[in-house]
């Protein structure tokens, strides 16, 4: 008996320390949550804006058919929203989604699956005049069909693998069909949705207020009384705000030296959450200009690249830490390491690969010294850091480049225009997906900046797209990888940036993921105090 | 009788010694302006870095060291490295030859071509004067730096368009004073005797007028050295001016210097006194030239 006293006692004592964590685990009703934004929202019409400046404020107003999970590191993993469950045809044809019941508008009327067709036709087509950003990602789609109240249903010309998370796009927000069959801009200029917050006021330049949808469809969410997006353009007064506490929380991220300087003011009351994030810096080489015309220049430029040793180093300085092929590491179509350090560029061994770039620029009759420009974006990061690094990694097989930094509003029309030698390119992704992440290499690309020509990439593009085996899909993209940055050197990418928000301990329910534009309905935060 | 004979005595001859007249222009100036003499042996010192400084730099300015990076201060790196390991020392070293490129080439430029319209717009009068110097009043409504960063922007960010944008918001500065002091040189014998010895504009106004104006002219031109520099620093700073890699102060105050301010002070603190330093020795030389070449302000 004494021997089973001693247990439940001991028993007893780990559930009393239990206790106080299970207490602190569950989600704490009221409080508002003040967060920082760095840009604004040019429209509030989500399907055709780009910036994180109109999803952080304006996302917790909606709902979407799907959505990523809001507890997903990876944000690549998609679960209902709107949608209760969903069918697919076994050719890959048709998706049937099964619409809640009983999700109210903020006006008090009832969602039905007609809404999700006029929002959707919306996005795929788009009348005359109405701007649609994302429809190019919907070229598969044949028709959008609501046979009833509950049923939406998406039929496609051709069988594709990312559709389905393609459909958790954060901005396909849904609206409702008599207000867009009455004005189709009526939603550029006013909010009214299904999410958990109701909005309540913008004043332009200074904040965005929301308050609790007390009828939102998950009962008992969300947990914040509302909350309050406080536009804060300077990043010094965004790390000022969130230091003195008058900001908890702002979604984009800051850079290290900001987070250091944050942990040593507040200690324990910040928490820090890390991710890989789903934008990269390319190198794009104009194909039509001499030298760059020869694949092995391209080739020698990214040998030169020590990206391992940049990766421990510039991750002190700049937004960047990994070393990545064509996918966010971590992720399911993520090259493996082992993979990676087959390609060029890529191989530990950073002396023999700078001795093959120089042997390779001898061979293309590169002197040694030969000067070329590099353009790259007037934005201090993580673009100047990576220019100067670049700079110098080519210097050391023997280049000798000059940086011309372009303002970033006047960038992307001289990349548009192919005003460039060598100049960096960049691409941030809602979502991790190869289909998203891709298409931009293919040769009649708008972002094709290099102005290559490759068939064997598109084939291998169209390829994976439609592969509906996962591992099928998988040795296609390291086809395509290896002929993109090895062989022929089409563009080279430099070091995955690296999203670090630090943000009050006071802020739980919000999980990180690979990208700024994910995981902003706030349904799941809650505050301890 | 033997006559005795005292050895003669040697003569000690006064020779004067024989000073150059500009050395004793230079002696009379440190002794007559000590502050003006600093500020001319900071230049000086400037100059000699600038030109040395392949010589003297430690280490390549451009090369980067990842194990060394944010070093602070030591025996290895004097003045410590910056977020890519780059010794400050040697970035100051040769940033001293973009401040000193740009701010002569800017001032230089500025206050000839001031002064050749200052010379022109007074020789001339009437119609040519009111137009000129209205003209100049459009240019001299807008801030200095104002005007620079539109013409940056205009023409890109290159050091000669870097000079260039410096250059033309000077102009108009110096034609306006050049002008007051050429009013009065037109209206001199010598002048109206030149014109009724048949000379052309031309060499009127290069052989007899600009020479006369050469006072104001170096006392505009030092004036505008240090302004030169700082607008150079400024321009640099905002991004606008001189691009990384090159060695730059006012770049090297700009970007991580401002992130790492409280964790590395260093990459800020030395650029940022050796802009001051030089500006100030500008300003200090400048003052003095001007109180000794200006009669008015010359004091005995």
């Amino acid at each position: 008996m004494r021997r089973y006293a001693g247990t439940l006692a001991g028993l007893l004592a780990v559930a009393l320390l239990a206790l106080p964590a299970a207490a602190q685990d569950k989600p704490r009703l009221g409080g508002e949550l003040i967060f920082a934004v760095p840009s604004q929202p040019p429209s509030y019409d989500g399907h055709q804006e780009e910036t994180f400046g109109l999803i952080h404020p304006v996302a917790p107003h909606y709902s979407t058919l799907l959505r990523v999970d809001p507890f997903d590191k990876t944000g690549t993993k998609p679960v209902g929203d709107l949608a209760e469950s969903w069918t697919i045809s076994k050719d890959g044809l048709v998706y049937t989604f099964k619409i809640r019941k009983g999700v109210k508008f903020h006006d008090g009327g009832e969602l039905t699956a007609k809404d999700v067709k006029a929002s959707y036709d919306k996005i795929i087509f788009p009348p005359a005049g109405v701007k649609s950003l994302r429809k190019a990602a919907y070229a598969a789609v044949a028709a959008v069909e609501a046979p009833d109240a509950s049923t939406a249903r998406f039929k496609l010309k051709w069988p594709e693998s990312s559709f389905l998370l393609n459909l958790a796009s954060p901005w396909n927000f849904i609206y409702k069909a008599d207000i867009l069959a009455k004005d189709i801009r009526w939603y550029e200029k006013n909010v009214m949705g299904t999410g958990p917050f109701k909005f309540v006021e913008h004043v332009k330049g200074s904040h965005w207020v929301g308050k609790k949808n007390p009828d939102y469809w998950d009962k008992g969410k969300p947990y914040l009384d509302g909350y309050r997006a406080l536009f804060i353009s300077s990043s010094s007064a965004q790390v000022a705000a969130v230091r003195g506490e008058r900001a908890h929380i702002q979604f984009r991220g800051f850079t290290p030296a900001d987070r250091d300087s944050l942990v040593a003011a507040l200690g324990p009351k910040i928490a820090v959450q890390e991710s890989a994030w789903d934008c990269a810096l390319m190198v794009a080489m104009h194909h039509e200009k001499k030298p760059f015309d020869d694949k092995r220049v391209r080739r020698a430029l990214t040998l030169a690249l020590d990206r391992w040793e940049a990766s421990k180093n510039l991750s002190k300085i700049a937004i960047v830490r990994d070393v990545a092929g064509i996918q966010v590491p971590g992720t399911p179509y993520a090259t493996p390491p082992e993979e990676l350090k087959k390609l060029a560029g890529y191989r530990p061994d950073i002396n023999a690969s700078r001795a093959e770039a120089k042997r390779l620029l001898k061979e293309a009759g590169v002197p040694e010294g030969f000067s070329f420009t590099f353009k790259n974006r007037g934005i201090p990061q993580p673009y100047e850091p990576i220019g100067i690094w670049l700079i110098d990694q080519w210097k050391q097989i023997g280049l000798n480049v000059k940086q011309e930094i372009i303002e970033a509003s006047a960038y992307h029309p001289m990349l548009k225009r192919g005003d460039f030698e060598a100049a960096m390119d960049f691409q941030c992704g809602f979502i991790v997906e190869p289909d998203l992440d891709l298409g931009r290499f293919l040769t009649n690309s708008d972002a094709n900046y290099g102005k290559h020509k490759d068939v064997a990439i598109d084939d291998l593009y169209q390829r994976q797209a439609r592969a509906t085996d996962p591992e099928e899909r998988k040795k296609i993209l390291r086809v395509l990888e290896k002929r993109l940055l090895d062989e022929e050197v089409h563009v080279m990418y430099t070091l995955q940036w690296h999203r670090i928000i630090p943000h009050s301990a006071k802020v739980k329910g919000w999980t990180i993921t690979p990208s700024h534009y994910l995981n902003n309905q706030l349904d799941t935060v809650w505050l301890t105090e | 009788m033997a006559i005795a004979q005292a050895p003669a005595p040697e003569l000690e001859l006064e020779v004067p010694r024989v000073r150059s007249r500009w050395a004793e222009v230079v002696r009379d100036f440190c002794r007559r302006r000590p502050l003006g003499a600093i500020g001319a042996a900071v230049i000086v010192l400037m100059i000699a870095v600038a030109v040395l400084a392949q010589v003297i730099a430690p280490y390549d300015p451009l090369g980067t060291n990842f194990g060394a990076m944010l070093s602070p201060p030591s025996a290895k790196h004097w003045l410590g490295t910056d977020t890519f390991g780059r010794d400050v020392l040697s970035r100051l070293i040769y940033g001293s030859r973009t401040a000193l490129l740009v701010g002569f080439g800017a001032s230089v430029l500025g206050a000839t071509l001031g002064a050749i319209l200052g010379v022109g717009s007074a020789y001339f009068a009437g119609r040519v004067d009111l137009y000129l110097q209205r003209l100049m009043d459009v240019f001299l409504s807008f801030p200095l730096i104002i005007l620079a960063l539109a013409l940056v922007a205009i023409l890109g960010n290159s050091i000669p368009n870097l000079i260039m944008a410096i250059t033309v918001p000077m102009i108009p500065r110096c034609a306006l004073v050049i002008r007051s002091s050429a009013l009065s040189i037109r209206e001199m014998p010598y002048v109206d005797a030149a014109r009724a010895a048949g000379f052309g504009h031309t060499r009127i106004i290069l052989r007899h007028m600009l020479p006369n104006v050469m006072a104001p002219y170096l006392i505009i031109l030092t004036a505008f050295l240090g302004q030169a520099i700082l607008l150079e620093a400024s321009l640099s700073f905002l991004g606008l001016g001189v691009q990384e890699p090159i060695a730059a102060w006012g770049l090297m105050l700009r970007g991580a210097a401002v992130e790492f301010a409280e964790s590395a002070p260093w990459m800020a603190i030395f650029p940022g006194l050796a802009i001051s330093l030089a500006v100030f020795a500008f300003n200090l030389f400048g003052d003095s030239l001007r109180d000794a070449l200006d009669p008015r302000l010359r004091t005995q």
